[in-house]
């Protein structure tokens, strides 16, 4: 037998996409029993579910907020919780200061629109205190870690969101809905609660704190159809756009001010977007030509790549490059 | 086998299923083949996997001719790597063009009853492996005694390295009979067996040529087909909604609903119980009555996210408006009038002890279900079942991976049901009142020691 992989492009059908929209609950179905919900109705439901119990048990959580498509899907699932009332916690960002610029302005204009309060916790401050000090490669993930966990003890949040999916990485594959972290924000793979049906247990001591997943068991695909299905509005990196970009670890990197290109990268412009919107320094671009949403549902349906292996040059530390960060405090 | 590709997206349903065996089974083996052939290993994680497969030597393993170690694809922790072993139940997910998958990969060796429970409690249907040189083991047995206690709707016995055995029928053949027998000892009924080969993949997603004296449909086109809980349960469960919140926003409407005068006007008075529908369904014009308190009303409104809903089902989230203003909080159930009885204060449970901290006659507890979370004590252990002759034994203590019964007396009333008949309203957590740690699983009882339901029977 092969292992070799073919991958066949998925014929969806031509856009506009079929109706997504749940049919559960319209009166115009026949008959009581033939009600089917599809997986994203399922999915959907179950993360309400989630964002709701750790409202009702939790003092004071927050949303873990960057601009991201996983965050800005949760917020949204979260506006949808408490409807007609507003979302009733702040968001927190962990600011790398390698963010794309267009990423802060949506985040900012999101906030603004709904209402809410926004916590920052900056990296830079951190370096420029002398509190952490910038890695040789010049990434800046891994340290967000510190002004995260500063950010939750300062501001004595119990229960913290994160768009986190276990399709995402091997070590987030074990991760539960509700993670127990201590005062370190440490993470204990081998020592777990363990999560049963739909019961999720909170209960946390002084100093300790929660972070709660509700997108767990969302694939790629699965968010990407949901924001096409719900119409939700994304920075236009996520689109195909023309940019100026260089080649380096088989990732198209933007040129930018934390970004530059050695002298034996080549500039060019091609047409690219961006799968993941993370720190500049180490987040790829992909080539592209997805300029809608549903050319991009049709692109992630038949891509050969992880998310996070096209662009994510963090993740190609080690082969345990996650399951080392969330032991140290990540998400 | 076709991939996501044909079919609308749209119609695609969420199937959960879990896996369970003994040690070097072959457990994560099938896991990855069902990933592999399945399409959901993406290039880079295989060619992550093939690196490391060629650094440790795997190949020409038993005379295969694979190239890639499948248990790399799932054995994700460093230590798990190391050790060549699952530690922790993960998660893993696929789609073919009629279901989204969720598969819950249980290790089989240590504290198996623990991770077989915590993947059982969620699964649609239970993949137990047998491994075709060995046969039945006690281990099987208890399996698959922890997957009928646990009313697991499905249950499919895989009975790998069929290709060890040059795929004898007969081999397979006794294999199933003994099956067959220590399932009806157990009490399950309808057990599919399935004769596959994990690392040559023989019947795991497409069928096999080397078994031509097996005729039913590959593994995976099994899990294509197989009813969900939901299917099962829809029509014949009573709605049960434990509410999670109460929505009152007052001022603090949601922005864009603020800015239109006349609907911040009609929201101001707004108010409504949001929660997940457990079981069964309800309609607008609906009554309900309200447990434990037992007061009644009717259901003039189901809204969910600005869009009014005539009727909702499990496990749908929305929020319930009510004819009536009456006292009701979070750790309240609405239920359908009618299909309640008296909410006790005694519980009897099948207690699955998850915890290495035994449990003892006397202990004072939390015990949370549904939304609500109660103090409990623990007036006597029952018994402990004896999981390979699935009796009862007399036991005062339970200590880790123990399934013992037990009497609880609760600080106030909880609408527990019996989860033979509820699955969703029967269970709940055990909870240490001191370090907030799961204790364990409870699985409520009509009576100590009954387990006569055959509710899943088709």
């Amino acid at each position: 037998m092969s292992t070799q992989i073919t991958e066949t492009p998925p014929a969806l059908d031509p856009q506009p996409l079929p109706d997504l929209a749940s049919s559960a609950g319209d009166p115009s179905r026949p008959g009581p029993h033939v009600e089917t919900l599809n997986s994203l109705d399922i999915l959907e439901s179950e993360a309400i579910h989630i964002i709701r119990e750790v409202v009702a048990e939790f003092e004071r959580p927050a949303l873990l907020f960057s601009g991201g498509k996983d965050s800005v899907l949760m917020l949204h699932l979260a506006t949808k919780a408490f409807w007609p009332g507003k979302v009733p916690f702040p968001v927190l960002h962990v600011d790398t200061g390698h963010n794309f610029p267009e990423v802060i302005e949506f985040r900012d204009r999101t906030v603004e629109k709904l209402g809410l309060r926004l916590e920052v916790g900056s990296v830079q401050d951190f370096i420029d205190s002398g509190e952490l000090t910038e890695r040789a490669d010049g990434t800046r993930n891994p340290l967000q870690t510190v002004p995260l966990l500063d950010a939750i003890a300062r501001n004595r949040f119990d229960a913290v969101f994160g768009g986190g999916r276990r399709d995402e990485d091997k070590a987030r594959a074990k991760e539960r809905i509700l993670s127990l972290r201590d005062e370190f924000g440490q993470w204990d793979p081998r020592n777990q609660r363990p999560e049963l049906w739909n019961l999720y247990n909170g209960r946390h001591t002084v100093g300790q704190h929660v972070r709660a997943f509700p997108i767990s068991n969302w694939t790629e695909l699965d968010v990407w159809r949901y924001i096409a299905r719900e119409n939700i509005e994304l920075p236009h990196l996520y689109y195909a756009h023309e940019r100026e970009v260089f080649e380096r670890d088989g990732m198209w990197r933007a040129v930018g001010e934390v970004s530059k290109p050695r002298p034996d990268e080549k500039v060019i412009i091609k047409q690219v977007r961006y799968r993941t919107v993370g720190d500049m320094s180490c987040t790829g671009a992909v080539a592209s030509d997805a300029t809608t949403v549903h050319d991009v549902v049709r692109e992630v349906a038949a891509s050969t790549l992880t998310e996070r292996g096209a662009t994510r040059a963090d993740d190609r530390i080690s082969e345990a490059a996650m399951e080392d960060r969330k032991k140290d405090g990540y998400f | 086998m076709s991939t996501i590709t044909e079919a609308p997206l749209a119609q695609s349903t969420l199937f959960r299923f879990a896996t369970a065996g003994s040690v070097d089974d072959g457990k994560s083996t099938l896991v990855g083949r069902l990933l592999h052939d399945s399409k959901a290993i993406l290039a880079d994680t295989l060619d992550a996997v093939t690196r490391t497969s060629a650094d440790r030597g795997f190949g020409g393993e038993n005379g295969s001719t694979q190239k890639i170690d499948l248990a790399l694809l799932t054995d994700g922790l460093r230590a798990e790597r190391e050790q060549g072993i699952t530690i922790d139940v993960a998660y893993r997910y696929f789609a073919t063009d009629r279901r989204s998958f969720i598969l819950a990969d249980c290790p089989g060796h240590v504290q198996y009853t623990k991770n077989t429970v915590t993947g059982a409690s969620t699964a649609d249907a239970v993949v137990v492996l047998i491994d075709a040189r060995k046969g039945v083991l006690e281990q099987t047995r208890r399996h698959l005694s922890v997957l009928r206690l646990l009313r697991v709707p499905n249950v499919l016995v895989a009975v790998n390295k069929i290709d060890l055995v040059d795929y004898s029928e007969d081999v397979f053949r006794t294999i199933e009979a003994d099956l067959q027998k220590v399932a009806a000892e157990v009490g399950l009924n309808d057990v599919v067996v399935v004769p596959v080969s994990a690392l040559e993949g023989d019947n795991v997603v497409d069928p096999s040529t080397h078994t031509p004296w097996y005729t039913g449909p590959s593994l995976l086109a099994i899990l294509e087909t197989l009813p969900t809980t939901d299917d099962l349960e829809r029509g014949l469960e009573p709605f049960r909604f434990p509410v999670q919140l109460v929505v009152r926003p007052q001022g603090a409407l949601a922005p864009e609903l603020k800015e239109a005068d006349d609907a911040g006007a009609s929201f101001r008075d707004y108010r409504a119980y949001a929660g997940q529908v457990a079981s069964g369904a309800v309609s607008v014009g609906e009554s309900i009555t309200v447990l434990p308190s037992g007061r009644t009303a009717t259901v003039v409104g189901i809204d969910f996210a600005g869009r009014s809903l005539e009727r909702a089902v499990a496990p749908q989230s929305v929020s319930l408006r009510l004819s009536e203003e009456i006292d009701i909080a979070r750790g309240d159930v609405i239920a359908a009038t009618g299909t309640f009885g008296e909410v006790g204060q005694d519980v009897y449970a099948e207690l699955c002890w998850l915890s290495a901290k035994p449990l003892r006659e006397g202990a004072k507890v939390l015990i949370k279900h549904g939304s609500k979370t109660v103090q409990g004590l623990v007036r006597a252990v029952s018994g402990k079942l004896n999981l390979d002759t699935f009796a009862l034994e007399p036991a005062s203590s339970l200590a880790l991976n123990d399934i013992g019964a037990a009497q609880i007396r609760l600080a106030s009333p909880l609408p527990v049901e019996s989860y033979a008949r509820h699955r969703r309203t029967g269970a709940f957590l055990v909870i240490d009142a001191q370090d907030g740690n799961t204790l364990a699983a409870g699985l409520v009882n009509d009576h100590p020691g009954d387990h006569e339901d055959e509710r899943y029977v088709i």
